[in-house]
């Protein structure tokens, strides 16, 4: 994306190590993202994609190296991790709504209880977002209620209602119905113009191809290959890159 | 149409097709004793079977209940209700029966689904023993219960009180309940002695009233508890962790019969020197708690752990944490999923309240045993222990039953196994 004053690294990950017992998921993983970036993360289940952006937030543990989100470093620390995890906002694959509590409360319960935002003032937001998501009509539904790509768009309102500089995004797109995946990217395409640092994993080549500042390759814990999607996409320089390229590009 | 199974290409031309109707041998009365009694030779002769077995149950049954000898149940009615409470200090239990019967009404108007209709079972019941020729001062206690019932229900429709008073007022109404029964505040203890009629001994009370008492203070103490000791087995900490293991291990492995027996014999071992050593409607209360919280702990972690671990990551993603993360988005969810195992839980606690009769407790079964053992049914031919169980047995039915009703109307309101 043009035009976006890209300034000071927001998330530095610095040789990020993780095993999920003997299984080594992330090796040495080293990444930086701008603030205002997008960047989109891709590569082939298991290659710890996943994992990495859930190491940001600590909803994984790394084992050794060195990550700091917007100058807090990420330690045991529980006020660290509080505080990145306020600035950082999360939708997941499976939406993770909370399922007995309405659309409006999904989006308000966090920014009153732990942002202690009036109640009044949490609506008025959660309102503005659920514009924004252009589902304002569903805020008295039940998640149940809605649909794949409508309950996505809650969840991405529900991370945006916490003011969070960051949002990651992990596989958003992956358990929708095809006729769903286009609302949701909408919104997040909306989402990068507005100049919010995004890290997306997903296999939405468009996506990464259209709105990505950079694309990052992942095979097997490592990353491989970084670059902006038009010399990722065109000019692809590892192999690795250029299999996997080759086998979804079909 | 049938054309498509040998043409490549096919489009149905009559879309939408009409609704047909299924053929008339599978709907109506006959079609229903053919699929469900008679579909088949074996089935045949095991519906034969049944049908003669039944007849003559009901007709034992119902010639033993027209002969039975109800005398007994009767004369003692008093006694099932409240126990040996003192005679001219019933006012007491009849006020705590006209702030629970207004309470009710003001839940079911307020509140509604369930406790509407539990409400309309309590004043039917009311009704009837209100007409029932139990004496003046009886029907007349039971008139005005039924009165505040109506009246509450009324109130709580028309007038908007918060949910969080009613649940303060029915907190509050246990130790209500506690000083209007005892005639007062004794505890000479800490030096706070009050009262407004001459004190009640704790073992005064009993029948009905002490039953309910046992259930409702066990159950309203031991859910926390229980929620607690499900917390503390998921805990991080070791020796939270491990405590909440060894006690709900310990407990499940015991009989409730023996922790009544210990609780009766070792409670004063653990209170300071020179305390009074509590009654024994404390013991028992302190034994059903303790013994009930174990086993409710081990429905709430079922409802723990069938909560999805995204839940949990969206609760940290969003930032929420502690108290918050359990209050909000854990408890509700898991404690929704468990409800018919708590109240199956609860009606067990329910029950298990007749154990209190074997320490001396006069709960329902207590008075039963004590009314079999009165010398005016000694001449009875045959005793009259089989009129006297049946009627506690009803008693403890029409409870259980209102409880059991009460929980499928609680699952369908709050949506569970919908999903």
């Amino acid at each position: 994306m043009a035009g976006h004053a890209l300034t000071d690294d927001i998330i530095v990950c610095n040789a990020v190590n993780k095993w999920f017992g003997e299984f080594h998921v992330l090796k040495n993983v080293s990444l930086a993202v701008k603030r205002q970036e997008v960047v989109v993360v891709i590569g082939p289940s298991g290659s710890g994609k996943s994992t990495l952006i859930r190491t940001i937030n600590r909803l994984e543990e790394h084992q050794s190296g060195e990550i700091t989100v917007d100058g807090i470093p990420l330690t045991r620390d529980v006020r660290n991790i509080e505080s990145i995890r306020m600035e950082t906002g999360m939708v997941f694959q499976q939406f993770n709504l909370f399922p007995h509590l309405t659309v409006l409360q999904n989006i308000t319960l966090a920014p009153i209880h732990v942002r202690k935002m009036k109640k009044k003032d949490a609506e008025a937001l959660a309102m503005e977002l659920l514009e924004r998501v252009k589902i304002p009509e569903q805020a008295a539904k039940y998640p149940g209620q809605l649909s794949g790509g409508q309950q996505q768009r809650v969840a991405i309102a529900r991370a945006l209602a916490m003011r969070p500089k960051i949002m990651l995004f992990d596989e958003p797109t992956s358990a929708l119905d095809p006729e769903m995946i286009r609302e949701v990217l909408e919104v997040m395409e909306d989402l990068a113009e507005s100049g919010m640092t995004m890290l997306v994993v997903t296999h939405e080549m468009g996506f990464a191809r259209g709105v990505a500042d950079r694309v990052v390759f992942m095979d097997s814990g490592e990353i491989v290959e970084i670059g902006t999607p038009d010399t990722f996409f065109s000019a692809p320089q590892h192999d690795r890159t250029k299999l996997f390229l080759e086998q979804i590009l079909k | 149409m049938s054309s498509q199974t040998t043409s490549s290409t096919w489009v149905n031309t009559n879309h939408p097709t009409p609704a047909g109707r299924p053929p008339a041998s599978q709907v109506g009365v006959v079609g229903w004793l053919r699929t469900n009694l008679f579909n088949g030779f074996f089935n045949s002769i095991l519906t034969i079977i049944t049908l003669i077995v039944a007849y003559f149950v009901v007709t034992g049954a119902v010639r033993w209940l027209f002969n039975a000898y109800w005398a007994p149940v009767w004369a003692n009615r008093k006694l099932f209700a409240v126990g040996p409470y003192p005679v001219d200090q019933l006012w007491q239990p009849a006020l705590v029966l006209f702030m629970v019967t207004l309470l009710f009404g003001l839940s079911a108007g307020r509140w509604g689904s369930f406790l509407r209709s539990l409400a309309i079972g309590l004043g039917a019941l009311l009704g009837v023993l209100a007409l029932l020729p139990l004496g003046t001062q009886a029907q007349l206690v039971m008139a005005v219960a039924l009165g505040l019932l109506i009246v509450g229900f009324v109130i709580g429709l028309r007038v908007a009180i918060g949910s969080r008073w009613l649940v303060l007022a029915w907190l509050i109404s246990m130790p209500v309940t506690a000083v209007l029964l005892k005639g007062g505040i004794d505890l000479q203890r800490i030096g706070i002695t009050w009262s407004f009629a001459p004190f009640v001994n704790p073992g005064l009370y009993g029948g009905l009233m002490l039953t309910m008492i046992l259930a409702v203070v066990g159950i309203t103490l031991s859910f926390p508890l229980g929620v607690l000791l499900a917390l503390g087995r998921r805990s991080k900490l070791p020796v939270i962790h491990y405590f909440s293991i060894t006690y709900i291990e310990v407990i499940r492995g015991v009989p409730l019969i023996t922790i009544l027996f210990l609780a009766m014999a070792m409670l004063p071992l653990f209170l300071p020197k020179g305390w009074d050593s509590p009654s024994g409607l404390v013991r028992v209360l302190t034994a059903i708690t303790l013994f009930s919280a174990a086993y409710l702990a081990e429905n709430v972690r079922g409802g723990l752990q069938a909560l999805p671990k995204g839940q949990y990551e969206a609760a940290d993603a969003l930032g929420l944490r502690g108290w918050h993360k359990l209050r909000f988005i854990i408890l509700p969810q898991a404690l929704t999923k468990v409800i018919p195992a708590m109240v199956g839980q609860f009606i067990g606690l329910f029950k298990d309240t007749s154990l209190a009769a074997l320490v001396g407790l006069l709960e329902l079964v207590g008075v039963a045993r004590a009314v079999i053992q009165q010398p005016e049914w000694l001449g009875v031919p045959g005793g009259v222990a089989k009129e006297v169980y049946i009627f506690v047995a009803f008693v403890f039915f029409i409870f259980s039953f209102g409880m059991s009703f009460a929980s499928r109307k609680l699952e369908t309101r709050l949506g569970v196994g919908k999903r």
